[in-house]
């Protein structure tokens, strides 16, 4: 990943430049093989009383959370007119469409049956399961993300008259998005409201759709943050003189925000424990205050004081500890917190291998954002299209 | 507002209007069969004597699904040794019924069998994205292996662990659990374990008519059961029911709480239809609302904020 391969170089050179890369992609490669010749147990340590592990909540909880940048950076640009937020539309919408194009790769070795995933959209309908709902805004916001992104795709390809067309579609298309956006994000934590009796109380209520589009948005905003500081490192290359300039004021509007978003989400966390406070004296309850101090308190502070001082640094600081805490929430609430009550013999752990996997389509995404980035107008404006992102 | 744009808030708002509807019908489709002439099994531990017949019979009933007892993955001595008992057991891609021993205090020990319960709303059935789970109105919650994804959200979903799945399998892993031998109750039979029972510890009937005899064992026979029949009102209720001489929970049976899962997932569903189509009427206008701001005061106001489309 950290340096690029030039067309002439051969495949022995890339190995040499990234010797970390190579090996992660040569054991993802030999694990893929492992989980299509020995099935989900080959490589999982899943059982009948825990069917979801590592995969779901880093892959899936963690990855479109975080992806939630994509629909609200678009929101505030198209929507609510921050043109501020414009020179980081198209980066964003770049990670959400990556997110979930590879979450739908992530799906097709966590199910069982990967051929069949079509079916609950096209075939076989159940309509009661959030399942369902998720697999419609996952599918629908795919094609979105996609659609929003061809403007830069078509000026690549150097397609005038297609391009006119495509931007037409933006504007309704952010408004759509950010609708399916949200529904998204709390029906992932709707998922669990169906087990009241497996999720320790200090994380179930059934405001848990709620808590994850809130701590959705403002992990998605800290990302947006966050890749900014990432690409200015490892992408700077690729980008113009334009998106350098305004970065910094894009950089404090999402982290005012994200900073927003924390509080409202401290504020309802602070309501619902009014419930479950009897548990705080518990191993649990520490887990609990640790996630809700050191992931929303601290890095909400730490935005504050960033954004009153005019710190860009603190506000990047900030950004990646809210993106962690927001990690942190997702694990417990999918794995520390569910099944709390069975014994510890019964308790899930992830093995290597699933550990493996997760960094291993990480790694292709990167790659891919590194593709895209490096060859579409994303980091920069297109020299023949000055008007810009719309 | 030009032609276009108001097209588009016109799609917008069409879209945000037949939305809601939709989830709306998806969420009232939960409650299938509120009102319950199901079948169901009442099982007796204060009769089961530990025999392991039934978990036999159900081995047979079910030969095309499950493997012949000889042919368990981690084999167990025949069905008549009772050290198998000596740890608890529980149900999985080869085996849909259990039953564990329970030694309390210095009473005798006190037998349960452990299988699919057959919720009278299923949370299993309401999660399953493909409708491969499904509840029939004669009680039993079927599976249609063909529809299956693999998803195992059905066992996310399930307050009693029962579905299982054969992770081993690279090409047809399916989802396994009792399906209360719906094709012999077809075929006028009964089930294979009910059938099999030598000491009655088993009955199958109405699930109403379950209940009336439950009572009355408890009744005729002061002292001997705790007053509770658990799955009269576990999860909104089950078809199979349970007495024990022992409180239910001894027997390793959960406190699951009298909520059908199903109505909390029912809610969310529905505000969710509604949520959407709020959201998209109330973004759609301020989507024209600021474009129009934006035309209002055109370029080089806060000009270098953005990447020049003001110009």
């Amino acid at each position: 990943m950290n340096s690029e391969c030039k067309n002439n170089n051969t495949l022995l050179d890339c190995i040499k430049n990234n010797p970390v890369t190579a090996i992660i992609l040569l054991v993802g490669l030999g694990l893929t093989v492992a989980r299509f010749t020995s099935g989900i147990g080959g490589v999982t340590n899943l059982d009948n009383k825990n069917p979801w592990g590592f995969w779901m909540t880093f892959d899936l909880l963690c990855g479109i959370a975080i992806a939630a940048g994509g629909f609200a950076v678009t929101a505030a640009y198209y929507v609510f007119g921050q043109k501020h937020f414009g020179v980081f539309v198209r980066s964003t919408l770049t990670t959400a469409f990556l997110g979930y194009f590879f979450e739908v790769i992530a799906l097709v070795y966590e199910v069982g049956q990967p051929w069949r995933l079509p079916y609950p959209i096209f075939w076989s309908q159940g309509t009661s399961s959030v399942l369902f709902l998720i697999g419609l805004c996952v599918f629908a916001y795919l094609m979105i993300s996609f659609t929003e992104l061809l403007p830069a795709v078509l000026e690549w390809l150097g397609k005038k008259d297609a391009r006119k067309k495509a931007i037409r579609l933006v504007t309704p298309l952010a408004v759509i998005g950010a609708v399916i956006g949200i529904i998204h994000q709390s029906s992932l934590g709707a998922l669990y409201v169906i087990t009241p009796s497996k999720v320790h109380p200090l994380w179930y209520t059934t405001l848990m759709p709620l808590n994850f589009l809130v701590s959705s948005l403002f992990a998605g905003l800290s990302m947006v943050v966050v890749e900014g500081l990432l690409s200015h490192k490892f992408l700077h290359a690729y980008m113009d003189g334009q998106h350098i300039k305004t970065a910094n004021r894009a950089v404090f509007g999402c982290g005012k925000a994200a900073c927003f978003f924390m509080f409202a989400y401290l504020a309802m966390k602070v309501v619902q424990m009014a419930d479950t406070s009897q548990h705080l004296s518990s191993g649990y309850g520490a887990l609990f205050l640790a996630e809700l101090a050191g992931g929303v308190a601290l890095p909400a502070l730490m935005l504050l004081t960033g954004i009153a001082r005019k710190r860009t640094g603190l506000i990047q600081a900030g950004a990646i500890v809210a993106v962690l805490g927001v990690v942190l929430n997702r694990f417990n609430v999918s794995l520390v917190a569910f099944n709390y009550n069975l014994p510890a013999a019964e308790r899930y752990f992830p093995s290597w291998m699933e550990i493996a996997l997760s960094v291993f389509l990480f790694t292709l995404m990167v790659a891919a954002y590194r593709f895209i980035c490096s060859r579409m107008p994303v980091l920069k404006t297109h020299k023949e299209y000055g008007e810009g992102v719309v | 507002m030009n032609r276009r744009k108001f097209l588009s808030c016109f799609t917008t708002v069409t879209a945000a209007v037949t939305l809601p509807s939709l989830r709306g019908a998806a969420a009232s489709s939960a409650h299938l069969f509120a009102d319950t002439d199901m079948l169901g099994v009442l099982h007796d531990s204060a009769r089961c004597i530990g025999c392991r017949k039934c978990e036999a019979a159900c081995q047979k009933v079910n030969a095309d699904v499950l493997p012949s007892p000889d042919k368990l993955k981690s084999p167990e001595p025949s069905f008549y040794y009772r050290s198998v008992m000596d740890k608890k057991r529980h149900t999985d891609f080869q085996r849909f019924t259990v039953v564990n021993r329970y030694k309390i205090e210095d009473r005798l020990p006190v037998y349960r069998k452990f299988q699919c319960n057959h919720c009278i709303e299923p949370a299993c059935a309401s999660a399953c994205f493909v409708k491969a789970l499904r509840k029939t109105p004669e009680g039993p919650v079927i599976y249609s292996p063909d529809l299956c994804v693999g998803c195992r959200y059905c066992m996310i979903a399930c307050p009693f662990y029962v579905p299982a799945y054969d992770y081993d399998n690279t090409w047809n892993p399916l989802i396994y659990k009792c399906t209360m031998c719906a094709p012999r109750l077809a075929k006028g039979l009964l089930p294979g374990c009910v059938e099999s029972c030598p000491k009655e510890a088993l009955t199958f009937g109405r699930r109403k008519e379950l209940l009336q005899i439950a009572r009355q064992r408890i009744v005729d026979n002061q002292g001997i059961y705790v007053d509770h029949i658990y799955g009269e009102y576990e999860v909104g209720g089950t078809c199979w029911l349970y007495l024990s001489p022992v409180p239910h929970k001894n027997l390793g049976q959960p406190e699951v709480g009298k909520t059908a899962p199903t109505d909390l997932t029912a809610d969310i569903l529905g505000t969710a239809g509604l949520a959407a189509g709020i959201l998209t009427a109330l973004l759609g206008a301020t989507c024209l609302v600021s474009s129009r701001r934006n035309k209002k005061y055109p370029a080089g106001h806060d000009a270098g904020d953005d990447r020049g489309d003001e110009q």
